[in-house]
């Protein structure tokens, strides 16, 4: 099963240079420099994107699909998220984007702030009506926050929200309106997602929170952004384009950067936390019953949310500074009150409810060192000996992010114990002094012919 | 196989590390995730106890393929009313503690909570011994 995990992230071997900048930063120890370039473990990568961000030498990438890949649909949706939107000044109306997303070559254009809106309410409907179980409630709407659960936090999973990402819940109302519109059979619409990040990518190829996906690729915001931008400059939007296009409200837009999720939702007793490092110790928190009196969070693994994806264009914090000065524009023109307001961006027929779609998050504990107890019990010993050998400053020249993860690998016969430059230092510094040691108990009773002859030219001289 | 940790008394920059370390331990032994997030939370419970009431303590995890046996150890004052101890709520830390978020009371009943069997030994000005064990189902 483990080894079916499919993940985006992937090294371009030629440009990696060994150093180990993915490995100390990957948060869950998913990467080891081997043979001088680094290799991702599969079943512990949670595509988050952090790699790609930290690795100087951009080796770290992920599979997208690029524009091409439309070409096999004969009618293409493409589902514009709030941070693309964000990629671009308030001042830039949102049918002028979607004008130059249709000169790209999409027939439509579905704006998922719409989505926002709808599963907005139906996770405000199902934190008021939760009782009993354990709290926070966890949000699901990050891909790499779920894959992070799965993997390190697996006690986690009934916390979940088991609703759609706006997302894959677009995706769903898009295909089966679109069909039924253009009187086309569902493998001749092909929708699409421009990502911000990896992860959004791997939920269509594998998807975590949805049955059956229905989306037929993403595409990176960064790697359409240029494009973008140019025909976007000669957009004129086609008079009737707004009335074309299903559109959310503010609160909808808002879920690009943190903090929108919750106010779309309007949750008071709720917490928005982003950055991978920080989701971390916030989940650690929750599995130790420390969070219990808050009722929701909303965990993104970016800096900053959707808008510090690692595929997108500009700096994340002029994208939020984008962002919020376009819901506040878009406000003006909404009902003051926040139900309202989102009712406003709520106008699919037949949007569909999360609980036909939804799937359990399954677990894929990564901890594990054997399938059988006892030898984990034996290897975890031996691992605590090896330990103990190691210097433990996590230098992470043995190409293991620390001295732990590098005892695992040596237990789990990965790797060996020179590996370690300090314990090959000793090794080598021992071999020498054996080699002096041994050089002199030379017998004194007689010398090699050379040697002698040597020592005949000295004398002479 | 056994795990021992060494709880500081009072050094709240180290709480958590003994039932983290307890923990993490348990993961990579591939113990059930709801089981080990029992543990851990009834282990940093007595860990807290430890560290805060009783200037510090061992803790000491028994584990074998099917049970858990964790063990708090404290040479500190002893619990002298453990009924009322282990009412919800009921707490003796100090202030300064207090204002750290901590010693909200709920510890021992807590522990008794997470775990499938507890078990407390006390004797004032002697120290307290409190077991708990957990089944791996």
């Amino acid at each position: 099963m483990s080894d079916s995990y499919l993940h985006s992230v992937y090294v371009i071997k030629d440009a990696c240079n060994g150093c180990v900048a993915c490995v100390k930063y990957c948060p869950t120890e998913a990467i080891r420099v081997r043979n001088g370039k680094a290799e991702i473990i599969s079943t512990r990568c949670i595509d988050c994107g952090e790699c790609i961000r930290r690795c100087p030498t951009h080796a770290m990438t992920a599979v997208v699909d690029t524009l091409e890949a439309t070409h096999k649909y004969s009618y293409n949706v493409v589902l514009a998220a709030p941070s693309l939107y964000a990629q671009f000044p308030a001042s830039v109306r949102r049918e002028v984007i979607w004008q130059g997303l249709k000169m790209l070559g999409f027939d439509e254009i579905f704006d998922l702030s719409a989505a926002g809106d709808y599963i907005a309410q139906e996770i405000e409907q199902y934190v008021q009506c939760y009782t009993g179980g354990r709290k926070p409630i966890i949000s699901s709407a990050c891909p790499a926050v779920l894959r992070l659960i799965q993997v390190k936090f697996p006690e986690l999973i009934q916390q979940v929200i088991p609703v759609l990402s706006p997302g894959e819940a677009a995706a769903i109302y898009v295909k089966k309106n679109v069909c039924a519109k253009q009187n086309l059979s569902e493998e001749k619409v092909g929708v699409w997602f421009i990502t911000p990040c990896p992860a959004k990518g791997t939920n269509i190829r594998q998807s975590v929170d949805v049955k059956h996906t229905k989306m037929a690729g993403s595409i990176s915001e960064a790697s359409i952004y240029g494009e973008l931008r140019r025909v976007m400059h000669n957009a004129i939007p086609e008079e009737n384009l707004k009335q074309t296009i299903t559109t959310g409200s503010s609160y909808g837009v808002g879920w690009g950067s943190c903090g929108g999720e919750i106010a779309a939702s309007g949750l008071e007793n709720a917490l928005s936390v982003q950055g991978v490092s920080d989701v971390f110790e916030v989940l650690e928190q929750i599995s130790m019953n420390k969070m219990n009196d808050v009722d929701f969070v909303e965990l993104y693994s970016c800096s900053r949310g959707c808008v510090g994806g690692p595929f997108v264009a500009i700096n994340r914090f002029v994208a939020e500074k984008n962002l919020k000065l376009r819901i506040r524009t878009l406000r003006q023109n909404e009902p003051q009150e926040r139900l309202a307001a989102r009712k406003s961006g709520m106008t699919c027929d037949g949007f569909p409810t999360s609980e036909d779609y939804v799937k359990v998050l399954e677990p894929r504990p990564m901890m594990q060192l054997d399938e059988d107890i006892n030898v984990a019990m034996e290897k975890l010993e031996k691992m605590d000996t090896v330990l103990n050998t190691l210097p433990g400053i996590d230098c992470g020249a043995c190409g293991a992010p620390n001295c732990q993860c590098l005892a695992e690998d040596i237990v789990q016969g990965k790797a060996f114990e020179t590996d370690c430059i300090f314990i090959l230092r000793s090794r080598v510094k021992k071999f020498a002094q054996g080699m002096i040691e041994l050089s002199t108990q030379i017998p004194l009773t007689g010398t090699t012919k050379a040697e002698k002859t040597k020592e005949d030219q000295e004398n002479e001289s | 196989m056994e795990i021992k940790c060494e709880v500081p008394g009072n050094d709240f920059d180290r709480a958590g590390e003994a039932s983290a370390s307890i923990k993490k331990a348990l993961q990579r032994l591939g113990v059930p995730a709801d089981i080990v997030r029992r543990v851990a939370i009834g282990t940093y419970e007595g860990e807290m106890n430890a560290l805060i009431h009783a200037g510090g303590g061992v803790i000491k995890a028994e584990i074998t393929s099917n049970l858990t046996i964790i063990t708090v150890k404290d040479k500190g004052p002893g619990i002298a009313d453990v009924q009322q101890a282990m009412k919800e709520g009921f707490s003796t830390a100090p202030d300064y503690v207090r204002a750290m978020g901590f010693g909200a009371g709920m510890g021992l009943p807590n522990m008794m909570k997470c775990s499938d069997k507890f078990s407390i030994n006390t004797v004032v000005n002697k120290g307290t011994k409190i077991t708990m064990r957990f089944e791996h189902k």
